[in-house]
């Protein structure tokens, strides 16, 4: 039944191309799959928002590609790398999906990548913050598009290193995310004087952070560095200042979203620095970007939304100039072609799928800065892409 | 800062303190499957979902009612005993002369339900819910500083916990209650409504689940697993304790708590896995648990 | 004779079934009905109710994953021996737990496979909440390349096949029998000078290790493993089959599976996935209050009232 309509539909698809000759688009549409948490604790950072920001781009991008539509079809990854990687493999081999974005959880990502090089796939990944992508796990179809680990580290230790806070305590997501970022934070430490004195690792999504603030309460630490994501960062944050820890020493998330930003008390918050790779309210161009998104959405856009609008538009229009969905030939192109947009500022993609950009340096507000609940980051300072951003190893140097 | 033979007491007291605040919970919870078990046979895997109900709809009540905590303590779990009575007359009922494995499918099934449709409803990341005005801060005592609210959740659990103890195991009450599931027939005979006893009990043990919830509802984040991560761990204390004993259920229950706190000092890696490390020692040496009878 | 020919259709359905629907998918149904099947012989004939078949599910998994990346044996070997650590674990909790009944026995080996859960997740090799990624399927005896997912799908066929038949052959042996009069008067049994503690751990190591085997062929088809194979919701869900398909109905578990594995792939994907879990307890509830004989066996009783 299914084979009937498969030869059907390539009937009619074969129909379709010869009148529109020029295209070369392997079944006569563009099929896009946006794999992304739905319910659980990232949703906020790349759920729906991120569906809804890919069908932005698609529609702002005209609807077609070489004269074929382009759909877009999303699912639950459920926070689990099987789930995931079955649904990619599903879409790759069963479904004609042509590319996967979105692609939120370094654990999930991990096993969907593997699946979509394997398939010989391009993966955009717009959320997840491992660097492994391109660089222990790199492939040439890898696309890592918003920010990484390296860029967070580089971009909010140092400073804090500088200023005299030498001896570190690390609450760590235990998985892949959190370890990578536990890792380059170690490095940055290091390199600049400064020593690690402990280590607690949770899991992830854990609701009560109690014993591990105590543990870093008695670490004699100077900073408590946060090196989780989401809820599990805002939960954190809440055990810390229950404890009174934020009073004894500072806590530095290694890692905020907006929407988490938003979910914390500002009493407590106020005054913590971060590094992100995108803020609504930087110039008119991200304000407008960020309405549209606002008016669909209901919220301000985290980061990994205007990343995942604007890996969309890079790629349609390298499928547009390679005049094929090809991966091998799109992905020539997407390398070639410089990504310029409201998110991609003095922006390269490299050889190995990084793609570099300016990132921002910035403090969340206190209580009395705010002009209202969506005004929560002031910017300090912009990171050039090239000093947050660790080079391109040479075992990942595809061209 | 203090230590002893290279230990340093303050870390150790304090997670000591944290464990305990943690056990106060597993002994709540695994009072409620106690009770439940002792008087039906029936293991309520549902007791989780319940917790879970218990500090949703704290959270709802506080949200939509304008209900505070005060108020929810003794609101939500009657509501939730009430769920739990409908759930012993309407659904338990029907089975009750079958293979009691049927009954522990039962309520996992409806845990499930009632997780799902949280799940569907609120998403998995969780609401939070505000400590009461009157137990923010907290007191600085010499090895830690300890939130008001977390030594409330001890003194209300232990009190609970004694409570109820003392009414099945020495009150008039509580002598028709293990009559009853000693020689149903007889206490039937001697015009006693042992169903309606039992519908009661249901409610209670479930109530308790409810209270543990709205307890919990502000220093955990309300989400709809924070039951069925917690149940597994008190079934391990309940096997532990001796299944059915009403006093074996408390003292593991705070017990394990305390080990589980030990271990997060010396070995946080393992201190998820220990109770189930206890659980297989008890086993081995005594296998009706430290507390239950030989069956 | 009619059930053999029953046996045939079935057979060649399975046979040209990958030329029709996603092998992927198919080989997926093919490891849970294994599983179920396997969970059964200890549900249906010795009549114990295990919350904790998960753990060698995920040993399986594990193991032959692990051996996959870092050994470089063949995948036959692989799942081999997977398929023994797990039945060696089997034996272990067997004797652990078997002397307990009803209830008891579905609490103590729950806590059991907890205890392996929380060892999976700590321990660096099965690479924790990541799980263990990007396994090779190999070349099945160093010749036929897996990566193809038809010959994938003939493989996993030919295992099930092979445990499928070993479970009826079990079943149906003399030592199946002693089960069956286990289960439905063990004191009986024990006074025929049965020691029947022995022929339960048997039984449950045999088990175990079919679910190892159904879990080392699950890692290779996915190539993956992951903790979801041992978390406890897994041990649930295995029960959730049974109880759809038939306790203690041979082909139960295989219907059971197929209808739940099937259930999950369209809901999971769809508009419903959000009410997957609600639908599942939903079912459970269901099956327990008015079909306790589940598909199979209400089909047996209706063939029965009517054929019989």
């Amino acid at each position: 039944m299914k084979m009937m309509k498969k030869t059907l539909l390539a009937a009619s698809v074969a129909a379709l191309a010869s009148s529109a000759a020029m295209a070369d688009i392997s079944d006569g549409k563009l099929k896009i799959g946006v794999l992304a948490d739905m319910g659980g604790v990232y949703a906020d950072i790349c759920g729906q928002g991120c569906v809804t920001a890919t069908e932005m781009a698609v529609e702002d991008f005209g609807g077609k590609v070489l004269g074929m539509p382009i759909e877009v079809i999303s699912a639950d990854d459920q926070l689990k790398p099987d789930v995931g990687s079955a649904i990619v493999r599903k879409w790759v081999e069963d479904e004609q999906v042509d590319v996967v974005g979105g692609l939120v959880s370094s654990a999930v990502v991990g096993a969907a990548t593997k699946v979509l090089t394997d398939a010989k796939k391009i993966a955009l990944i717009s959320t997840a913050a491992s660097n492994a992508f391109t660089t222990k796990q790199c492939s040439p179809y890898n696309v890592h598009w918003t920010y990484n680990v390296a860029a967070l580290a580089n971009g909010t230790v140092q400073p804090m290193v500088d200023a005299g806070n030498k001896k570190w305590f690390f609450i760590t997501a235990d998985y892949a995310f959190g370890h990578a970022l536990e890792d380059v934070a170690t490095k940055v430490i290091k390199e600049n004087g400064g020593e690690v004195v402990g280590v607690a690792r949770a899991p992830l999504s854990t609701t009560d952070f109690s014993s591990y603030i105590l543990q870093a309460q008695s670490s004699g630490a100077d900073v408590v560095a946060l090196a989780n994501a989401g809820n599990d960062t805002v939960n954190a944050l809440k055990a810390a200042s229950e404890f009174g820890l934020t009073e004894m020493m500072s806590v530095a998330g290694l890692l905020v979203f907006t929407p988490n930003a938003q979910a914390m008390d500002p009493n407590v918050a106020g005054g913590m620095r971060t590094t992100t790779g995108f803020y609504w309210d930087l110039d008119e161009q991200t304000r407008e970007w960020s309405k549209r998104f606002m008016e669909r959405h209901g919220s301000i856009p985290a980061m990994g939304h205007a990343g995942a609008y604007s890996m969309t538009m890079h790629y349609l229009k390298a499928v547009e100039a390679a005049g094929t969905d090809d991966s091998d030939a799109v992905i020539k192109k997407m390398k070639e072609m410089k990504p310029d947009d409201f998110f991609s500022r003095n922006a390269t993609l490299r050889a190995d799928g990084r793609m570099v950009h300016d990132m921002y340096y910035v403090e969340i507000k206190k209580p009395e800065e705010r002009r209202d609940g969506d005004d929560i980051f002031k910017v300090l300072s912009v990171i050039p892409g090239d000093k947050a951003y660790a080079p391109i190893l040479p075992e990942c140097n595809f061209k | 800062m203090a230590t002893f033979l290279g230990i340093n007491l303050f870390g150790l007291f304090g997670q000591l303190l944290v464990g305990l605040i943690n056990g106060s919970f597993y002994a709540l919870l695994s009072l409620g499957l106690a009770i439940i078990f002792g008087l039906l046979k029936i293991i309520n895997f549902a007791q989780g979902a319940m917790y879970m109900l218990g500090a949703f709809s704290a959270w709802l009540a506080l949200s939509y009612l304008g209900i505070n905590y005060w108020a929810a303590l003794i609101l939500v779990p009657l509501a939730v005993g009430f769920v739990g009575v409908l759930m012993e007359r309407f659904l338990i009922r029907p089975i009750a002369n079958e293979d009691h494995l049927y009954s522990l499918l039962l309520t996992f099934g409806l845990a499930l339900m009632v997780q799902g449709f949280f799940t569907h409803v609120y998403g998995s990341s969780g609401q939070s819910y505000a400590i009461p005005e009157a137990l923010r801060g907290g007191t600085k005592l010499p090895f830690m500083y300890l939130p008001d609210y977390r030594a409330w959740i001890i003194l209300a659990s232990v009190v609970v916990c004694g409570l109820t103890w003392w009414m099945i195991e020495k009150t008039k009450l509580g002598a028709y209650l293990r009559a009853g599931t000693e020689n149903p027939q007889l206490m039937q005979a001697f015009g006693i409504n042992v169903p309606l006893i039992v519908t009661l009990t249901f409610g209670f043990g479930v109530g308790l689940a409810g209270l543990a919830g709205v307890m919990a509802a502000p220093i955990y984040s309300v989400s709809p697993d924070m039951g069925s991560n917690l149940l597994i761990v008190v079934f391990a204390i309940v096997v532990i304790g001796g299944m059915g004993s009403i006093g074996g259920a408390i003292l593991t229950g705070l017990g394990m708590g305390v080990i589980e706190g030990l271990t997060k000092y010396f070995y946080p890696e393992a201190s998820n896995t220990v109770i189930f490390l206890v659980m297989v020692i008890v086993l081995l040496l005594k296998p009706a648990g430290l507390f239950g009878k030989e069956a | 004779m009619k059930i053999n020919k029953l046996y045939l259709v079935l057979l060649l359905l399975a046979l040209v079934a990958p030329f029709f629907l996603y092998p992927v998918f198919l080989a997926k149904l093919l490891c849970f009905a294994l599983f179920a099947c396997a969970f059964n012989l200890m549900l249906g004939y010795v009549g114990l109710l295990s919350f904790g078949h998960a753990a060698f599910l995920g040993t399986g998994g594990y193991v032959t994953g692990w051996l996959m990346m870092n050994s470089g044996l063949t995948p036959e070997l692989a799942i081999l021996l997977g398929t023994l650590t797990a039945g060696a674990l089997g034996a272990l909790y067997g004797k652990l737990s078997v002397k307990r009944e009803g209830i008891y026995f579905a609490m103590v080996t729950l806590a059991l496979s907890q205890l392996v859960f929380f060892i999976y997740l700590q321990a660096p090799f099965t690479g924790g909440e990541d799980g263990m990624q990007g396994v090779p399927r190999g070349k099945l005896f160093g010749v036929i390349d897996l990566s193809d997912n038809i010959s994938m799908y003939y493989f996993v066929l030919a295992i099930f096949l092979f445990g499928f038949w070993l479970i009826h052959r079990t079943v149906h042996s003399p030592f199946g029998q002693v089960l069956k009069a286990i289960r439905e008067n063990e004191p009986r049994a024990t006074s025929l000078g049965y020691n029947v503690n022995d022929y339960k751990w048997v039984a449950f190591t045999i088990s175990a290790a079919l679910a190892g085997l159904a879990g080392s062929t699950k890692t290779l088809v996915f190539q993956l493993a992951s903790l979801t194979d041992v978390h406890w919701h897994m041990s649930g869900e295995v029960v959730l089959m049974t109880l759809v398909g038939g306790v203690g109905t041979i082909l139960g578990p295989v219907v059971g599976a197929g209808v739940i594995v099937t259930m999950q792939n369209y809901l999971s994907s769809g508009e419903l996935g959000n009410y997957l879990h609600i639908i599942m307890g939903l079912i459970f509830v269901i099956c327990v209050l008015a079909f306790r004989s589940g598909i199979v066996g209400e089909l047996q009783k209706v063939w029965k009232r009517n054929f019989g």
